[in-house]
This record gives C-alpha cells, structure tokens and sequence, in this order.
C-alpha cells in the first residue's frame, strides 16, 4: 500500500491534479497568511519582552511557554464560540472562511514566536548590552541589532511556526469546516479521506506533507549550517 | 570629517569623590576618592578581585555610582560625556558579522570617508586584510585588536582598557603597546588594568593600587615601583598573596 501511495502522490504532481492544487494552495495560503501575520505580532512582542524588564513581564513569559502546548481543538473550540453566529463577534460572519482558519492558526503560532523570540533575542542581549551601554548605543538601535544578528536563529522560529501551522487539523477542521472549494486543507483532507477508508490518497496527501516539511527543513538546515561556520549564530 | 562627537571641553580633571558600590551586601568599591588630573596613562594595579573592573566601569558610567560622585571637569557624567569615553572589555564583545560591519556598527552615519577611517585603523591594528572575516573567528589577540580599533573609532578622549593585553602573544602585545603610547601622545587620557609590572612599567605615569575594593595608593609609577608606600602594594610587588 505504501508504494501504491507513493505513486498516487507522484501521478497527483505530475498530472498536475486541479483539486489536488486548489487544496495545496489554499493549504500554502492559510499557513502563510497565518506565519505572517504572527509574526508581525510576535517577533515585536518577543523582542520587547525579552529585553525590557517590568512587572508582570515573567508571568508573560510563563504564560505564552504554556500556550506552545495549547490543544488545537481546544483553540478551534474557543475560536468556533467566539465567531459563530450567536458569539460575540459573529456579525463579522466568518466562521467557515479562510479567515477563521488563520485566525486559529495564529493562536497557536503566535506563543511559539513569542516564546523562542524572546529566549534567542534575551541571551544576545545579555551578550552585547554592556557594549551597547558603554558605546551610548540608542535602545532603538540595541533593538535592531539584536534582531539582525539573531536573523539566523529568528529562521528557525519562522520555520517552526510554519511547521505547526501546515500540520494542523484540529482547529482549522472546526472553523473551516472542511468545505470542498473552499475551506478543504491539506491535513483536513487527509482526515476525511482517512475516515472515508480511503487511505492511499490519504496517504499519497501525507507523503507531499511530508516533502513540503522536509524541504522546508532542508533550506534552514543550509542555511543555519552556513551561519554556523561564519560563527554567526 | 565624519560622525565623530563633537569635542566640547576636556574631560579632565576627573574627580572621584566617596565612589562605593555594593552588590548585595558585599563591597566591592569602598570610598575611592582620587583625581585624574592630567592626559597621561593610569595604570591600575591590584590583585584579582580588588575592584579594578568595576572602577573602569564606573568611570564609564555602567554601573550605577551610589554613593558617590564622578565629575568631568566639573560636569556629572552624561550621554554627552559617556560618547567621549571608550571602554574596551577584557574579553572582547563582539557583534556576530564581518571584521568591517563591527567598526561600522560604532559609526552613527556610514560615508565613504567613514569607510576610509575605518580601513585606517583596520590597518593600524594590522586587521587590514582581515574586513571581510567574521569576527568570531578571529583569533584572540585579533578580536582584542579590533575591539582596540573600535574604540578609537569614536576618537574618544578618555579611553578605558581592561587589560588589554591579557594572554596575548609577543606581537599582539607590542601592537597594543605601541598604539596605547601613541594615543596618549595626541592627548588622550587612558587609564588601563593590568597584572603585568613590566607593561605598567612600560606605560603607565601613574599607578592606582587597590586591594579590597579600597585605593590603597595613588603615586607616580617610578616611585610606586621603588618605593611603595603601603605594605600591601610591596607585598603584591613581591609577588605575594595578599590577605
């Protein structure tokens, strides 16, 4: 069965299978829309928590360290009350859109940015802030210099959000709804296709998952590999 | 020329009055009261642990000074004074890209007359054919060097060392000598630490000795080295333990 799926995976990307794309992409899509957009809150808020101390700043920290192991169908739950119809933000009529689903995706992105940000970006400040202070270097240019010279390692905090956004089914299946043209993923796919008995496609779907994963890999063990030698991590 | 600060008035004399600091409960400066009057070369001796680090950075307005005070001809330590002082580590900190990008980082605007400063003294420290390299892979009398060219980057005119020749071989060592001398000859004051007799020898007109977080001593180099007058600076002369 294994080498049947292989060869289901391989006639889906050569044949260039429309369904088989539009699921891939939207998969691409919604994974991407999600990583970015989290970013753009997380690499901030990692970067301020880790180099401002203030009250409350390690309850914080605690915190978002415990939501990297939030439960993706507690999430798609939570996120399923708040925008369906009779919940408080149901009037945005969201729920089983692309949207809900980097919506919940972001939730479960977000304190993995948060929390490995703040740890890589603390420890190189702990490194250059008496340089810093000594050369009256601007907190503004403190801050950009811990993140360009973090880059390589911030890579890898992208990537894991990546990874945890591309692999989830738990949350996106709630509040997508797993609608065929519209809100159908990768792994929701896969679930169906699964519950269905229908599991060489399911696992040909599984095996390009896992490509995807690998080559993602690939690219940031290179790259961290390159950095590493110029002793720049 | 390019961004070097704006040189107001002298920086000396520099009048440290009642400096103590603790941590936790343990002195590690207690009441140090001297005057850095002229533009010559401090050499601060004293066993490990005597305070030596803690003053530089003091003096360079790292650590917190309370109680006490630190005036710069008359003025209390600001950011504007703080820019006309450099301080080079003991161990050398430095940012994670090339030998170039780590002297450029000092510079508030980079020009191409910035470039040329910055290749100059690359070469003064004999890292000229080195801009390109990562400086972490630099060897340690290397990265010594360069965190040196930083410094004088910023022209400072009080330049702080923490001893800057630390394990580093005959060459690096001479290098740094020499550059020390000539800085202080184009009217910089620097005040170095150091466990080498023969450097503070070599360098320094002053000496400052400490022990316990106390200066025991503030004298001429050739009469500290003939005649000391505490026991404790003959003692650590002598190359005995101090208790």
């Amino acid at each position: 069965m294994i080498l049947e799926s292989f060869k289901h995976a391989f006639d889906l990307v050569l044949t260039l299978d429309k369904d088989f794309f539009e699921i891939l992409l939207l998969s691409m899509k919604v994974s991407c829309f999600s990583l970015l957009f989290s970013c753009l809150v997380g690499l901030p808020m990692g970067t301020y928590l880790a180099i401002k101390n203030f009250w409350g700043r390690d309850t914080i920290l605690i915190i978002f360290n415990a939501m990297m192991g939030l439960p993706p169908v507690v999430v798609g739950l939570i996120v399923y009350l708040l925008i369906s119809r009779s919940g408080p933000f149901g009037w945005l009529g969201i729920l089983y859109t692309p949207t809900a689903m980097i919506i919940a995706q972001m939730i479960l992105i977000i304190p993995i940015i948060v929390s490995l940000t703040a740890q890589i970006i603390e420890e190189i400040n702990e490194e250059y802030k008496d340089l810093f202070k000594s050369l009256v270097i601007s907190s503004h240019k403190a801050l950009i210099a811990c993140l360009y010279d973090a880059r390589y390692s911030i890579l890898t905090v992208i990537l894991a959000g990546f990874g945890r956004a591309i692999s989830e089914v738990g949350a996106v299946i709630i509040v997508g709804g797993n609608i065929d043209h519209l809100t159908r993923v990768m792994t929701t796919t896969i679930a169906l296709e699964t519950s269905k008995g229908n599991l060489s496609l399911a696992l040909a779907l599984g095996i390009i998952l896992l490509l995807i994963a690998l080559i993602i890999n690939l690219i940031l063990i290179s790259l961290k590999t390159r950095a590493k030698r110029r002793m720049y991590v | 020329m390019f961004d070097k600060p704006k040189k107001s008035k002298s920086l000396t004399p520099i009048v440290i009055s009642n400096l103590s600091i603790l941590l936790g409960k343990t002195k590690i400066l207690d009441k140090i009261n001297c005057k850095i009057n002229n533009k010559s070369i401090f050499a601060i001796l004293g066993p490990n642990g005597a305070g030596k680090s803690m003053f530089l950075k003091s003096i360079n307005g790292l650590i917190g000074v309370k109680p006490g005070k630190i005036n710069f001809n008359s003025r209390e330590i600001n950011d504007h004074i703080r820019k006309e002082i450099a301080l080079v580590f003991q161990k050398p900190t430095l940012l994670r890209r090339s030998v170039f990008e780590n002297m450029q980082f000092v510079l508030e605007k980079k020009n191409q007359l910035s470039n040329l400063e910055i290749m100059k003294l690359l070469q003064r420290v004999g890292l000229g054919t080195f801009k390109d390299k990562p400086a972490r892979l630099l060897s340690g009398g290397e990265q010594q060097r360069l965190s040196l060219a930083r410094a004088l980057l910023i022209n400072p005119s009080l330049l702080l060392l923490d001893e800057p020749t630390a394990n580093l071989d005959p060459y690096s060592l001479n290098l740094i000598e020499e550059i020390i001398l000539d800085e202080n000859k184009k009217g910089k004051t620097i005040i170095l630490t150091t466990h080498d007799m023969g450097q503070a020898k070599r360098l320094a007109n002053e000496i400052l000795f400490f022990n316990k977080g106390k200066l025991l001593e503030q004298t001429k180099a050739i009469n500290f080295f003939k005649k000391p007058k505490t026991k404790e600076a003959q003692s650590y002369i002598n190359g005995k333990i101090l208790l």
